[in-house]
C-alpha cells in the first residue's frame, strides 16, 4: 500500500493536500482497499460550506455504505465531476484521479490536527 | 463432505420476454356483450416492442420453477445475523385464516369488531407483561416505523416541556436504522464509540442538556448484553435525556430481562423477529412500541381502551403524536404473534430465548479459535466473527460464497461495521444439534480449504446455478429492466 510523504491524513482514512488556501481531499489507499469494490459516490456541491469533523458525501461499495468526513473547515470550490460515473476510479487511483473535492480552508489552524504519512502508518498498524 | 446426489435435471430459466413465440396466446375473452366503441385512433398502437407472447402453461412453468429457486426458514437452514431468521410456526397461519379474522373489513363498527380489538388490546397485554412497559402501540408497520414513532413521542415529550434539544447519542453497535430515525426527527447524531459494550462514562463524555435521548440497540449487533444500561438510564435520565431501546434483538431476552424494567423510556418490537411471524416477501411486518408510563400521553392515535367488559378505539388524546399508520397496523400479523404467544406459553417462550443462546454459542464455541472472536464477551444470541485468521488471503466474501458449495445459506456479512470482515451468524432456537454441527462442519472445513486451497473459496460458488456474480459491475452499471435490443 501507498502512502505519499507529500499529503497529510485523517484517523478517518482522507487525504489531504495543500495548496496556498486550496484543499484537495481524497480517500487513502488503505480505506479504498477496507471498503472493497467502490460501486458510488456522492459529494457535496460547488459552494456548500463544510465543517471540519462533519460528513460531506457518502462513499459506498459492495461491503458497506460510509460517510466522507471533511477533514477541514471551508467552501466547496471544485469537486471531480467524473467521480459518480466512475466511482471504480477511488480503487485504481486513489491519490491522483479520485481526488474527491477541492475546499477554500475557512481556518488554517486546523491543519495541526492532520496527521503525516508516517503517524498515519502507525495509525492503521494499531487498526 | 459435498454431496454427490445427481443434479440432472436442472432447469434454466430464461425470462418471459426471451421465451416469447410470435403468436402464442395465453387467454380466450368472452363474447362481446355490449356494443363496440371505436378508440381515437392516436390511443391504438399496432404493437407493444418485445411484448411476450406466451401460452397459458408456458407462464405457469415459468413461474413455479422460479418457485422452486426460493430459499426460505421452511427449506433449510437461514443462520443470518441480525435477521433473526425463525421458523414461523404454522398454527399462526391458521389462526389467521380463521374468517372471523381473516374476513373482517377494517371499517366495520367498533361493536361488530369486538373480537379484533379484544385480540389486539390482549397482545398489547402480553407484549407489555413481555417488556416490563406499562402501556403498547401496535400500530406501526416494521421496526424502522416504530423507530420514528417512538423518537417522535420523545420529541413531543422534550416539546411539551419547551426543552429545545437537538442532539441524539448513538453508539457504533446500533442497528443502521437509529442513525436514520433521528435525523428523520431532526436530531444531529453523535456517535459514540462502545468497544464492544457501552459504558457509562462514554455516554457520559457525550451527554450534556442539548441531549434529547440516547438510541441503544439491546442485545447490541454484536450479540452482546449491554450490562451498564441500569447505570446508562439513570446518568441520560438526571441530565434530562429519554432511552430509546431498539428491541429487535428482544428475541434473546424475552423471559429473562425486561426493557422496561431496566430503565427504557420507548423500546419497539418486531414482531417478525421475536414473535415468529413471517419476514416474507419484505413484508408486511409489525414493529410495535412499547412506553414508559410518562409518555403515555403522546402514544399514537387510536388507543384500544377497555370499558366494562366492551372494547373501543378512543381518539381524545390531545399530547398524541397523531396517526402513524391507516386502520390499525396489520392485523393478520398481529394475530399471528398472538397465537405464538398463546401457543408457546411463558414458559415456551423463556425456553425459545434460552435455546436461541445457546444454540448461538454452541456455534461459537465450535468455532472459535479457528475464526477470530474479535468481542469475547459472552455472547447471547447470535455470534460475530471477524475474517483475520483466514489463511491463503481469503476474505469473508470467499467463505460466505464457499458455504453456498456446501449447501448452506451464507450468514450475514461484513456487518456490524465494528468488525472487520464481519461474519454474523443468529442459528435461531429452532435449529437441531445435528443441523448446527454439519454447519460448523462446513465452517471448520472451510477455514482449512482457505490454508491450504484457498482457489476452492476464490472460485467458489461451483456447484449453484451461477457461479459467483460481479457485484461491482451489477452496482455500478445496473441494468434495471429487460429491453428487446438486449435480446
Amino acid at each position: 500500500m501507498d502512502f505519499p510523504d507529500e499529503l497529510k491524513y485523517t484517523e478517518e482514512h482522507e487525504w489531504i493536500a495543500i495548496e496556498a488556501d486550496i484543499a484537495t481531499i481524497g480517500i487513502s489507499d488503505f480505506a479504498q482497499s477496507q471498503l472493497g469494490d467502490i460501486v458510488f459516490v456522492e459529494l457535496p456541491e460547488v459552494g456548500d460550506e463544510l465543517e471540519a469533523g462533519k460528513p460531506c458525501g457518502v462513499v459506498e461499495s459492495v461491503k458497506a455504505v460510509s460517510d466522507i468526513y471533511s477533514p477541514l473547515s471551508g467552501e466547496v470550490v471544485e469537486i471531480n465531476e467524473e467521480l459518480p460515473d466512475a466511482p471504480e476510479t477511488l480503487n485504481t487511483s486513489p491519490y491522483e484521479d479520485g481526488w474527491m473535492i477541492k475546499i477554500r480552508l475557512s481556518n488554517p489552524q486546523e491543519l495541526d490536527d492532520l496527521l503525516d504519512a508516517d503517524s498515519y502508518q502507525e495509525l492503521i498498524k494499531e487498526d | 463432505m459435498i454431496g454427490t446426489d445427481s443434479r440432472g435435471l436442472v432447469l434454466d430459466e430464461p425470462l418471459l420476454f426471451e421465451q416469447s413465440q410470435p403468436g402464442r396466446i395465453g387467454f380466450s375473452l368472452p363474447e362481446a356483450d355490449v356494443p363496440h366503441t371505436a378508440p381515437a385512433a392516436e390511443l391504438l398502437r399496432d404493437e407493444i416492442t418485445g411484448f411476450p407472447e406466451l401460452s397459458e402453461v408456458d407462464v405457469i412453468r415459468h413461474y413455479t420453477r422460479l418457485s422452486t429457486w426460493n430459499y426460505g426458514v421452511d427449506s433449510g437452514f437461514y443462520p443470518l445475523g441480525s435477521c433473526t431468521m425463525k421458523y414461523n410456526p404454522k398454527i399462526n397461519e391458521v389462526a389467521a385464516r380463521l374468517p372471523g379474522f381473516s374476513d373482517i373489513h377494517p371499517q366495520t363498527p367498533e361493536a361488530l369488531n369486538q373480537g379484533a380489538l379484544e385480540l389486539m388490546y390482549r397482545l398489547e397485554r402480553a407484549l407489555a407483561e413481555v417488556s416490563g412497559f406499562p402501556a403498547i402501540c401496535l400500530q406501526p408497520a416494521a421496526g424502522a416505523q416504530g423507530e420514528l414513532a417512538g423518537m417522535l413521542m420523545i420529541r413531543a415529550w422534550h416539546e411539551a416541556r419547551g426543552n429545545k434539544r437537538t442532539k441524539v447519542i448513538i453508539p457504533d453497535t446500533a442497528h443502521g436504522t437509529n442513525p436514520a430515525t433521528a435525523a428523520l426527527c431532526g436530531y444531529e447524531v453523535v456517535p459514540v464509540v462502545s468497544d464492544g459494550i457501552l459504558s457509562r462514562d462514554a455516554v457520559a463524555a457525550v451527554m450534556s442538556n442539548e441531549v434529547a435521548a440516547l438510541m441503544i440497540t439491546n442485545p447490541n449487533t454484536l450479540g452482546l448484553f449491554e450490562a451498564d444500561i441500569r447505570a446508562i438510564c439513570a446518568l441520560v435520565h438526571e441530565q434530562g435525556g429519554l432511552v430509546y431501546s431498539d428491541g429487535a434483538n428482544l428475541n434473546a431476552l424475552m423471559g429473562i430481562s425486561r426493557p422496561g424494567d431496566l430503565g427504557i423510556d420507548v423500546m419497539h418490537f418486531n414482531l417478525h423477529k421475536t414473535f415468529s411471524t413471517p419476514h416474507g416477501g419484505g413484508g408486511p411486518g409489525a414493529g410495535p412500541i412499547g412506553v414508559s408510563a410518562e409518555l403515555i400521553p403522546y402514544l399514537p392515535l387510536p388507543v384500544i381502551i377497555k370499558e366494562n367488559q366492551n372494547y373501543r378505539f378512543d381518539y381524545e388524546r390531545p399530547h398524541s403524536i397523531g396517526r402513524v399508520k391507516a386502520f390499525y397496523g396489520h392485523f393478520g400479523i398481529l394475530v399471528r404473534a398472538y397465537s405464538y404467544i398463546l401457543a408457546m406459553g411463558g414458559p415456551g417462550l423463556k425456553k425459545a430465548t434460552e435455546l436461541a443462546v445457546l444454540n448461538a454459542n454452541y456455534i461459537r464455541a465450535r468455532l472459535e479459535g479457528v475464526y477470530a472472536l474479535p468481542f469475547t464477551e459472552r455472547s447471547l444470541h447470535e455470534v460475530v466473527f471477524s475474517e483475520e485468521n483466514l489463511g491463503g488471503g481469503c476474505r469473508t466474501l470467499d467463505v460466505a460464497k464457499r458455504l453456498i458449495d456446501y449447501g448452506f445459506h451464507p450468514p450475514t456479512i461484513y456487518f456490524p461495521l465494528v468488525v472487520a470482515g464481519a461474519l454474523m451468524i443468529e442459528p435461531t432456537e429452532t435449529e437441531s444439534k445435528q443441523t448446527l454441527d454439519d454447519f460448523c462442519d462446513a465452517l471448520l472445513a472451510i477455514a482449512a480449504e482457505a490454508e491450504h486451497e484457498p482457489d476452492k473459496l476464490k472460485q467458489a460458488p461451483t456447484r449453484a446455478r451461477r457461479r459467483r456474480l460481479d457485484e461491482a459491475t451489477a452496482a455500478r452499471k445496473p441494468r434495471l429492466r429487460w429491453r428487446p435490443s438486449s435480446n
